[in-house]
């Protein structure tokens, strides 16, 4: 069983990538917890992931499932770190609300 | 010998340098032994060198030291000729002798060490000035000794007219030396170097008496007017009297002051194709003379009368080289150089024995006190006021025949000439009668004394030199017209008249003398003193208000440009404008920071909508709408 006899064609892997990149993106400028907030911008990474993939099988080449592995690397990185900051401001001000983060206003 | 003669200036600069900085741990009064020492080698090494010089004829040569400025065609190399040697003679012998007289004058000073440190700094300066084989060199020199000048005029600043004397001499010279560097520019324009030996090598290819000469030759003048305190820029000579006596005597009578008759004679190749200039030279000679002889008739302060006499004389000096008459004029100088050191360390010992006491009126019967002072100082009265046979009669006369030769209205600046001999003979007699005559007049408190044995040596020794220097250059053996001749070769130069002319000269000049010193003795001896001398009287003494003047028409014009500069100007307007710009840039990053507002979704927003505004105008563009 392959992918194509699913009949599922490039065009529907799109609306879902938009569909959770639309979430995420939601997620990430309504939600104030900043870990709720991580977990969206995953959501965003994830959608750009399968952009790619998609895009790539398509077109029958490999750089879209080099690119999503590059994205993966740089996500982890990214998590890793944010994740650091976001235990290191909890512990110094018991919260993770980010509206209470707001000391460099101008 | 003469290739060592930049040990010369080496070695006082060797003091100055070292006095600078051991002068407090060597202290008192070896720091004074030592600058002695140097400036005492300095003129035997000079008179070793110049011992071939007086055996005939000695063009002179160059010493190249070092190279300094090759794009003005300028090495540093001394040029060691008659003129330059004569120069360091009486440079480095007189200074020796007021350096010994120092010793004794700075006694206990609390700057002592400090004083000869400076004295010596001057004395390497002044070298540098004679001993220069460009333009550019004597310029280096003229600047130093008008710095060392300025030092030892506010030597003790903590008094403020001491301090307010020293930057009046410097800014005053600064005018006379602004003169003086755009003649160097001129003539580095027109001869592509300053070195001596090119510009002078080339000076007969300028037409005679054309704009290019005349405009060298005069802003040299201002140069020299400047630094030989002549009309107009004499003021600050007699305010410069607030320095240490022995530096009155080095610097502002004997060496410093001349600097500028040396730079006329030393520019003798330019001055005698340049008529017009030397004129106008011989006028402000005649004119100073004249003018400074008759305020020094009013002063009470004995420094202020030898500091107008000294203007006087200089004024001689500029009348002979304006005559063209480069010998006489540089003659002057050298017994010049004699009797006025001699009068002004006289002076200085009267002041020192009278504690302090400047004042003429509070003086008088001082003769007896003071021996030494009082014997030496009538030999150099009598050189100056001109009575045969001691140095100022020679000299002074030659520069009067000369002048009285050349004929035409030359005899005018002769008769300005007699009159200041007058005037001379009758102030430098008034100064010795109310000092050394008459009943003593002393503040209560006061006991006269004989100066020390280091203050007295210089005396006697100037006091031989003021009564037989006059003897090295008379009509009968010109002994150092015959010395300079290799310098003014090829230079059109006056002579004395011949025959009966000069010896009927000199005698009317003689009987003028004798006429001046006559009056006042009729006025300051045989009539009890004090002498009311009335309003007209205090004109003069004030110089006929021409300080008051220079302060209402330069100095408060000048302070109120300054202080607009700095209030206004640059308060307002320079300030403003930077301010203005700081304060543009402020209120703007003051508007910019209603963007920071610290909300991380805030920003996510924004970035969201660029994101959007981006990728919208990335389609409209590749046409997807």
């Amino acid at each position: 069983m392959t992918m194509s006899d699913l009949a599922v064609t490039a065009g529907w892997y799109m609306a879902l990538a938009a569909l959770l990149f639309s979430i995420g993106a939601i997620g990430l400028l309504t939600r104030r917890n900043a870990l709720v907030m991580f977990m969206s911008i995953e959501l965003m990474l994830n959608s750009v992931n399968l952009t790619f993939v998609a895009v790539g099988k398509e077109l029958r080449t490999l750089e879209g499932q080099i690119a999503t592995l590059f994205v993966m690397v740089v996500a982890a990185a990214e998590v890793t770190i944010g994740l650091a900051i976001i235990v290191a401001v909890f512990r110094r001000r018991a919260t993770a609300s980010v509206d209470e983060l707001s000391e460099m206003k101008g | 010998m003469v290739d060592l003669i930049w040990l010369v200036i080496a070695l006082p600069l060797l003091g100055a340098v070292g006095l600078l900085f051991l002068g407090k741990r060597i202290g008192e009064p070896n720091s004074g032994r030592i600058a002695t020492l140097l400036v005492i080698a300095s003129f035997f090494i000079a008179l070793i060198a110049a011992l071939p010089a007086f055996g005939g004829d000695f063009e002179g040569e160059n010493i190249f030291l070092f190279e300094w400025l090759p794009s003005l065609g300028v090495n540093f190399s001394l040029l060691w000729d008659p003129l330059s040697a004569m120069m360091t003679l009486v440079v480095t012998g007189v200074g020796a002798l007021i350096h010994i007289y120092g010793t004794g004058y700075m006694d206990g000073d609390s700057r002592y060490p400090r004083f000869f440190t400076y004295l010596n700094l001057f004395i390497a300066s002044m070298l540098i000035l004679v001993l220069g084989d460009s333009f550019a060199t004597m310029f280096v020199g003229w600047e130093l000794v008008g710095l060392s000048s300025y030092l030892l005029i506010s030597f003790w600043f903590e008094k403020p007219s001491a301090a307010a004397a020293g930057k009046k001499a410097f800014v005053v010279n600064r005018i006379g030396d602004f003169g003086f560097l755009i003649a160097l520019m001129i003539i580095f324009a027109t001869f592509g170097s300053l070195s001596y030996d090119t510009v002078f090598g080339n000076a007969d290819k300028l037409q005679v008496g054309g704009a290019t000469v005349t405009a060298i030759t005069l802003l040299l003048l201002v140069g020299a007017v400047g630094k030989s305190a002549q009309l107009p820029l004499y003021v600050w000579l007699p305010d410069a009297m607030e320095g240490p006596t022995p530096v009155s005597a080095l610097i502002h009578a004997a060496t410093m002051v001349t600097a500028g008759v040396y730079m006329i004679a030393r520019s003798a190749s330019l001055f005698s194709i340049a008529p017009v200039s030397s004129g106008v030279v011989a006028t402000v000679g005649a004119l100073t003379a004249l003018f400074a002889a008759i305020i020094a008739i009013g002063q009470r302060d004995i420094k202020r009368v030898l500091a107008y006499s000294t203007i006087s004389q200089l004024g001689y000096m500029f009348m002979a080289v304006g005559a063209t008459a480069y010998v006489a004029g540089v003659f002057h100088l050298l017994t010049h150089a004699f009797f006025k050191a001699l009068l002004f360390l006289g002076a200085g010992a009267v002041i020192h024995g009278m504690h302090g006491e400047q004042d003429m009126w509070k003086m008088g019967g001082l003769r007896k006190k003071m021996p030494i002072a009082f014997g030496t100082m009538v030999v150099a009265w009598l050189a100056i006021s001109g009575i045969p046979p001691f140095a100022g009669f020679w000299s002074k006369d030659e520069i009067l025949a000369i002048t009285y030769g050349k004929g035409g209205a030359w005899v005018a600046l002769w008769a300005v000439g007699l009159v200041t001999a007058a005037l001379t003979a009758f102030y430098m007699s008034r100064l010795m009668f109310l000092t050394f005559w008459g009943e003593p007049r002393w503040d209560d408190g006061i006991e006269p004394h004989e100066s020390p044995r280091s203050m007295t040596l210089p005396l006697v020794v100037l006091a031989v030199f003021a009564a037989g220097a006059g003897l090295i250059n008379t009509p009968f053996r010109p002994s150092l017209e015959h010395f300079l001749e290799p310098a003014f070769a090829f230079i059109k130069v006056a002579h004395a008249p011949e025959g009966i002319t000069p010896w009927v000269l000199a005698g009317v000049s003689v009987l003028v003398a004798l006429g001046g010193i006559a009056v006042a003795y009729r006025r300051y001896v045989t009539r009890t003193l004090p002498v009311e001398e009335g309003e007209r009287w205090d004109l003069v003494e004030n110089g006929f208000g021409v300080d008051d003047l220079y302060g209402r028409t330069i100095v408060l014009p000048g302070k109120a440009v300054a202080e607009s500069a700095a209030f206004t100007v640059d308060a307002k307007g320079v300030d403003g404008l930077v301010n203005g710009v700081g304060g543009a840039v402020k209120r703007l990053a003051d508007a910019a920071t209603v963007l920071q507002t610290g909300q991380v979704r805030s920003y996510g927003t924004t970035m969201f909508l660029g994101a959007v505004a981006v990728i919208a105008w990335l389609l409209i563009r590749g046409g997807a709408f």
